[in-house]
């Protein structure tokens, strides 16, 4: 297990350097390029969202590895006041029909594997990870 | 999918050589084909941005940093065209699903409201009713009475779709409930109204056209709920006539009355009763009038009541593309003898 780097997110520009991070980050363990950009993706997604819904938060990239394979692992955690119908947000058509773009769908795309627990009024914390291959 | 797109990218490779080399429009036909195999094979637009950089990449290792790097730059901005993408695909499917729910309902309809014409002497009966999508919010229904009486009865909801489906269910089944003594049009409709009153949303409306035809004496008893008047072809004068019948949709005013016509039918004379589905066809932006449908009945009336409906939605189908606006009912009766 790698360490864990966080960025805080309270600007639109903290996006950019999450995405830097991110990036840089998944390069290293050996992703290709498209896969960069995936994950540069689902990094703005994940902190746009904390940028739009609550006042702070911060996303953290880990390198992960088991006996057979490595990958990135990405959670995003913020303090704001939780998603109230998950499902609603999780339906595809939701965000890219209100020009929000690809949504916390696009994110579970992107990725491969997807988490997300939200408490109302506490905050919302995803976890995904995607594995190199 | 990776033997997919390593199979493509050979092939890619060597296409994209060919053409630099010839611009033969061979090869862009080529692409065009290996196009439609990502496409099949649900690769994703960064997927083929990547798979050109390599290619160029193998064939021109020379090219410039700035290049390469504009193609990263193109790469990226078609992440979320590749999002999209999937997700359409997933809405595709369930709009499938959805398609063939409703297809189980529309079959499930058909067996609810099923009514077959009955065979009465000396009385023709034609009737055709083609919904607009795949339920039909149109109903017409045949009751045969012990007295040897038919009745007739024609509805449509304001409204098409699964709503207006749903609501024609409680139609016939209340009409089922009533009793034999209540089945003159008059009670036959106020008695619907308390019903529909009751039970439907206020937003919806339902108009209703019940007659009541007695072969003895060659009488047709009739009543309506603001439905679309039908016609009445008078065989000797060689004319249509507006069927006139005043009363309330259905649904509006729990005490509604409605007032009972009656009208004697001599030999070759016709009833026609139709929903406005027929008679609202459009061409283009044009409404047609009303006399174009009695025009195209005339044109047919040496045919079988049956065959002269068939004509009619045929020829209505046609001029509107063959896409029906609403749900489309006719009915023609004619005295035989």
């Amino acid at each position: 297990m790698g360490t864990q780097s966080c960025i805080n997110i309270q600007k639109e520009w903290d996006i950019v350097g999450a995405r830097q991070l991110g990036r840089d980050i998944a390069k290293k363990i050996g992703f290709g390029t498209v896969d960069q950009a995936r994950i540069a993706t689902a990094v703005s997604e994940l902190a746009r969202n904390i940028y739009l819904y609550a006042d702070s938060g911060k996303v953290c990239f880990e390198a992960i590895e088991t006996i057979d394979k490595k990958g990135i692992s990405m959670i995003a955690i913020d303090s704001g006041p939780g998603i109230s119908d998950i499902s609603l947000v999780m339906q595809d058509g939701y965000s890219t029909s209100r020009g929000l773009g690809a949504g916390l769908p696009g994110v579970k795309r992107l990725m491969d594997e997807f988490d997300l627990i939200s408490e109302k009024e506490q905050g919302t914390e995803v976890k995904t990870i995607k594995w190199l291959r | 999918m990776g033997n997919v797109i390593d199979l493509d990218a050979k092939n890619y490779k060597s296409l994209l050589k060919n053409y630099i080399e010839t611009q033969d429009e061979k090869f862009l036909y080529r692409a065009e084909q290996i196009s439609k195999s990502f496409l099949k094979n649900n690769i994703l637009p960064e997927e083929i941005v990547n798979l050109h950089m390599q290619a160029l990449d193998e064939l021109y290792p020379s090219l410039s940093g700035e290049f390469q790097r504009s193609m990263n730059f193109l790469l990226e901005t078609m992440i979320s065209y590749g999002l999209a993408h999937q997700e359409f695909q997933t809405l595709r499917e369930e709009q499938l699903a959805l398609k063939s729910q409703i297809a189980v309902a529309a079959s499930m309809q058909d067996t609810l409201l099923a009514t077959s014409k009955p065979n009465i002497e000396g009385l023709d009966i034609g009737v055709i009713s083609v919904p607009a999508n795949q339920m039909n919010g149109d109903y017409h229904h045949f009751i045969e009475s012990n007295d040897g009486s038919i009745g007739i009865a024609l509805a449509d909801v304001i409204g098409k779709g699964v709503p207006a489906a749903l609501c024609m269910s409680m139609i016939k089944y209340s009409m089922d409930s009533f009793p034999e003594n209540a089945m003159q049009p008059k009670s036959i409709l106020e008695n619907l109204n308390r019903v529909v009153e009751r039970n439907v949303d206020p937003s919806m409306f339902i108009t209703m056209f019940y007659a009541q035809y007695q072969p003895k004496d060659n009488k047709l008893h009739y009543a309506s709920a603001g439905h679309e008047p039908g016609f009445y072809y008078n065989a000797k004068r060689d004319k249509f006539e507006e069927i006139e019948a005043k009363g309330l949709v259905l649904g509006v005013s729990l005490d509604a009355k409605y007032h009972q016509y009656n009208l004697h039918i001599n030999k070759d004379d016709m009833i026609i009763l139709l929903t406005d589905g027929v008679t609202e066809c459009r061409q283009g932006e044009r409404f047609i009038e009303r006399e174009e449908v009695l025009n195209v009945i005339r044109d047919h009336a040496h045919l079988s009541a049956q065959e002269m409906v068939d004509r009619v939605y045929k020829y209505f189908q046609r001029l509107q593309n063959f896409q029906l606006r609403d749900d489309f009912t006719l009915i023609i009766l004619r005295k035989d003898v």
